[in-house]
Formats: C-alpha cells, sequence, structure tokens
C-alpha cells in the first residue's frame, strides 16, 4: 500500500480518537481522577504489542534485546495498572445502599 | 503475500477492532464509581485479545523469549500493582516511565532495523517518539524520586536555568532534522536520545511538590503522544487510538490542574514556583492566633450540625485518612453532617484525596468537589482543615500581589468556625503566609495531624460513654 494513504489515514485515526478520547475523559467524575490516570496508563502499555513482534520476528540482536526489555517494561504496566485500578475502585463505597443513615 | 498471510492479518486487524472499542468502552465506564470496574474488565478483555492477536502474526518465530518477557513483566508487575495507596502517585510517576521506556526502546529498534531506508515523514514521527518517550523516561523517574522523598522535594533552580533547557531541546530537534534529511546517519541517532533523557532530568530538578499533580498529568500526555507516535511507526491503529486516548487524558487532567492553580503549562514547568516566595514570607511579623486544645475541638465539632473537612497532602503526610474515618463516625453518630472538600489540586496528584479518604472507607458520595460545595461554607459551623494550605489561603482571592492571587481556593473562611490542624506555624511548601490562621474566627489546633484527630476522637468517645 503506498505510504502516504497509510499516513493520511492514519492522522485521521489519531484526531477521530482524540477527540473520542476528549469528550469520554471530560466526563469522567474528578472522584476517580487517580484511578483513571493508572487505567490510561495500563491500556497505553499496549504499546507491548510493538515490543512483542520486535522480539518474536528476531531480526537482529540489538532490536531482540530492546524488544525484550520493552516487553517486560510494558507488561508490568498492565499487570501492575489493572491491578492497582481494580483495588482502588474496590474502595470507593457509596453510603446510600448501606445501612448508615447519614443524611439528616 | 499469500491469502494465508492475508487472512490472518485480517483477523488481527478485526481483534484490534474489537480491542480498541473495549478500550473506549473501558474509560467511558469510569465517568461514574458505580459502573468503573466494569471498566477495567473491558480494558483487560481488550488487552488480552490484544495480545493474542499480536501472537498471530505471521512474522513471529520466536515465542520462547516473548513468553519470558511476559512472565518477567508480570513478576514485576505485581509488586507495582500491590504499593500502599499513600505511595500511588509515585507508583504513577514511575509506571510513565516504564511506559515510555517501552515506546522508546521499540522506537531506537525500529531505526536501528530500517535505517537508512526511512520516509522523511516516518523519520519525524520516529523522532518525536523517541523524544518525548526518552524525556518521559527520565522526567518521570525524576518526578517519582521527588515524590518517594529519595530527591529533595524543593525546586532546584539556578541561574540560566531554563536557557539551558531549551538549548538542549534546540540540539535534540536539530538532530532530528539532520536525521529526515539523511536518516542514514546512525550514530547521530543515540545524541538524539541522550539529550531527550538529559532535558527531562533537568525539566523537572525546578519543579516543587506542590506542582506534581500538573506534571504527573502533564508527562501522563506525553507519554500517551509517544505512544501514538510510535502507532504512526509502526502503522498500528490499535496504538495510536491508545496512545490518542492517553495523550487526551493528560491532556484534560494538565488542564483542569493548571485552572485549579490559575498557572498555565509554562509557568509551571518554567516557573519554579517555590522560590518566589521566601523572602517576602520572611519579612512578616509575628501575628496573634488563637489555639485550641482537642478537648475544646471536639466540644465545638459534638456542637456543631454542619462539619466540612478540608483534606490536603499534610493529612497523607501523616497518614491520619484513618483517624480522620473515626472522626467522621464519631461526629456522624451524633448526628452531625459531615462533608469532605476536595480541592482538585489537593495532594501529589490528580484525585489523590478522594483515594485515601476512600481506603478509609468513608463513602464517596461524602466527598465534594470544590465548586459544589463552596456555596455551603456560610452555612457550615465547622470547618476542619487538616494538612491543607493554599487551598484555603483567602489571599488568593483578594491579594494582588500574593503568588497564588487568582487561584480558586476553598472559602472555608466563611465557616463559623475554622479549625486548622498544623504542627506549627511555619509557613507551608510554597512558603506562601496565610492570612487566614489570623483570622477571628479560626483556631489553631497545633500537632501531628493524626495524633491530634486521634485525641478529638477520644475525646468525642469519653463524653458520649
Amino acid at each position: 500500500m503506498n505510504s502516504s494513504s497509510n499516513l493520511i489515514n492514519a492522522l485521521f485515526i489519531f484526531v477521530l480518537a482524540g477527540f473520542i478520547g476528549f469528550e469520554v475523559i471530560r466526563r469522567v467524575s474528578p472522584l476517580l481522577h487517580t484511578p483513571l490516570m493508572s487505567l490510561t496508563n495500563a491500556l497505553d502499555a499496549i504499546a507491548v504489542v510493538g515490543a512483542i513482534v520486535l522480539v518474536g520476528e528476531h531480526k537482529s540482536t540489538l532490536s531482540a534485546v530492546f524488544g525484550f526489555i520493552a516487553v517486560i517494561a510494558a507488561t508490568s504496566n498492565i499487570v501492575g495498572g489493572f491491578f492497582i485500578t481494580d483495588r482502588m475502585l474496590k474502595m470507593f463505597k457509596s453510603s446510600r445502599p448501606a445501612d448508615k443513615p447519614v443524611a439528616k | 503475500m499469500t491469502a494465508e498471510f492475508a487472512g490472518s492479518q485480517i483477523v488481527i486487524e478485526l481483534v484490534y477492532l474489537i480491542a480498541s472499542v473495549l478500550f473506549i468502552f473501558s474509560l467511558k465506564w469510569m465517568s461514574s464509581p458505580t459502573t468503573a470496574r466494569h471498566g477495567i474488565w473491558a480494558g483487560e478483555i481488550g488487552m488480552l485479545l490484544a495480545i493474542c492477536g499480536t501472537l498471530l502474526h505471521h512474522g513471529i518465530v520466536d515465542y520462547r523469549l516473548i513468553a519470558i518477557g511476559l512472565v518477567l513483566g508480570t513478576i514485576v508487575g505485581i509488586p507495582l500493582g500491590r504499593v500502599a495507596m499513600t505511595a500511588v502517585p509515585q507508583r504513577t510517576a514511575l509506571s510513565h516511565a516504564f511506559g515510555a521506556l517501552c515506546v522508546t526502546l521499540v522506537g531506537s529498534a525500529e531505526f536501528y532495523l530500517r535505517s537508512p531506508d526511512i520516509s522523511r515523514f516516518m523519520m519525524s514521527v520516529l523522532s518525536l517518539e523517541v523524544i518525548l518517550g526518552g524525556l518521559t523516561v527520565t522526567g518521570s523517574l525524576m518526578a517519582a524520586g521527588k515524590l518517594q522523598e529519595i530527591l529533595p522535594q524543593r525546586p532546584l533552580t539556578y541561574k540560566g536555568q531554563n536557557l539551558v533547557n531549551f538549548a538542549l531541546l534546540a540540539c535534540a530537534l536539530a538532530i532530528a532534522v539532520s536525521l529526515v534529511r539523511n536518516p542514514g546517519a546512525q550514530s547521530l541517532f543515540p545524541f538524539m536520545i541522550l539529550i531527550a533523557l538529559a532535558f527531562g532530568v533537568l525539566l523537572i530538578i525546578p519543579i516543587g511538590g506542590a506542582d506534581m499533580p500538573t506534571v504527573i498529568s502533564l508527562l501522563n500526555g506525553y507519554a500517551g503522544l509517544s505512544a501514538a507516535a510510535m502507532g504512526f511507526v509502526l502503522n498500528s491503529k490499535l496504538l495510536i487510538i491508545a496512545g490518542a486516548l492517553d495523550g487526551s487524558s493528560g491532556l484534560i487532567l494538565s488542564i483542569i490542574m493548571s485552572k485549579a492553580m490559575n498557572r498555565s503549562f509554562t509557568n509551571v514547568l518554567f516557573g519554579a514556583f517555590g522560590q518566589v516566595q521566601t523572602s517576602a514570607a520572611a519579612g512578616e511579623e509575628a501575628k496573634p492566633v488563637r489555639s485550641a486544645t482537642p478537648e475544646e475541638a471536639a466540644a465545638i465539632l459534638s456542637g456543631a450540625n454542619r462539619v466540612i473537612v478540608v483534606p490536603g497532602y499534610g493529612m497523607a503526610v501523616a497518614q491520619a485518612q484513618h483517624k480522620v474515618r473515626e472522626l467522621y463516625d464519631g461526629l456522624t453518630k451524633r448526628g452531625v453532617d459531615v462533608r469532605f472538600a476536595i480541592h482538585p489540586v489537593a495532594g501529589r496528584m490528580p484525585g489523590h484525596m478522594n483515594v485515601l479518604l476512600a481506603e478509609a472507607d468513608i463513602p464517596y458520595d461524602r466527598l465534594v468537589e470544590m465548586d459544589e460545595i463552596n456555596g455551603d461554607f456560610p452555612q457550615t459551623d465547622v470547618a476542619l482543615v487538616i494538612g491543607a494550605n493554599d487551598v484555603t489561603n483567602p489571599a488568593a482571592r483578594s491579594d494582588t500581589t500574593s503568588p497564588i492571587y487568582g487561584m480558586p481556593i476553598l472559602d472555608v473562611d466563611k465557616a463559623h468556625t475554622v479549625m486548622v490542624i498544623k504542627r506549627s506555624m511555619n509557613p507551608g511548601f510554597a512558603g506562601i503566609d496565610n492570612p487566614l490562621y489570623y483570622l477571628d474566627n479560626t483556631l489553631m489546633l497545633f500537632g501531628d495531624a493524626k495524633a491530634f484527630v486521634g485525641s478529638i476522637v477520644r475525646e468525642l468517645g469519653g463524653g458520649r460513654s
């Protein structure tokens, strides 16, 4: 495929995804900004797919070594990121369904 | 390309499409605490699908090394997911560094595999990827070090600092331009990376602890943008989408944070806040303040109808959140309406206070954002400030000479009684004096936040039973 049409496609995707991101994240409750950041961090570690291909293709020693370290770094973000986000979200409890009558 | 290869390529792309959709839903469900955990599941499924799809890639010959990498990454990741909630800001900074490290390494490997056969556009994006990635690696490590207090939290400034930083960035860009012109110049590439790494260190050196929420958000945005650039290089739509989502998240949070401090990005990055005010604060003469004992504080609190607690970074440092929860329980039992006022930049990262209070089992509907709660202070009997300083400083409203003038604050001074738990009269982190402490309706409660709240709780319990 010719590379300039690839480029244009990629730009379209980037701009549209940016708009979606902006609209979706604008609506995230400020209450959850910390878990939001750890979640986007985990999602961002999708860069692992690039690293996996580098390691798997093993085109040169350098690319395999760099890819290998990159796989470790990204995987630790995926595992750690989802794990801590889940731990944080579990802590957020509402008083309403609970038996405690708070509103006076 | 044979039909079989094209077939597996289509399967991979479809899997990536599903993963992209799941990622977007994942963020959408973060809009409310009731749906947020679905968001994690969506993200996890998307991630798993994407990784499995990638393993179908026809060029992959070595699965063993991939497996070892995934296992090692998991071993590193588990402890990073188990850190204490008070350590979340530095953990987040560290994970920005890891994400950016991955992007920088992949970008570098791609350069050496493809050079000199790289189109101008591709080389520009690749340079952007590794420069952004490189500066995010060291910048985030510096931020993590400052948050973990391995490095001094005070901003370090020197003459001509900004000039040096700009010169470095200009050097990196100059190398990028010459690489775009001649992608075969492989020996130049490491210098571009090294300069980006050095720039990251120097960028964070002058930034103080109070600016960390903005800086962490900004680094989050950089990590996202560098991942999106990597998506351009690898022609991976999934990566472009994930990077754009992360980038916009970082950008939005940075905007919210800098608005909450009434400062621009450039001011945060190049302003070196902490240095400005030290001389002015030293010139203040001692003014009289009223102080109170835990018994007096407990009596006032138990006589109140409405109490608003204003937590700040000091509460996190003193690990007082669990004692605060006991106070909340004790007062609620007596029929006092207790709420928490959360300033966007309270703490060291966006949403920091919410996580700490949620950890202490305080229901999240008791945590109220600044704009919603500010109108309620005049009808509030007691505003109890625990470890917060600048976000309650009335000088931000009235004193045009104050360095924080114009910053939106919590109007605690409008409450009938203000109680401030503070270790001493030393000015806060930024060295700005707080006129709140000298008001007639303010009582200073001197002591460690955790110990003091503990004594109030004991007094409340003692008076009851």
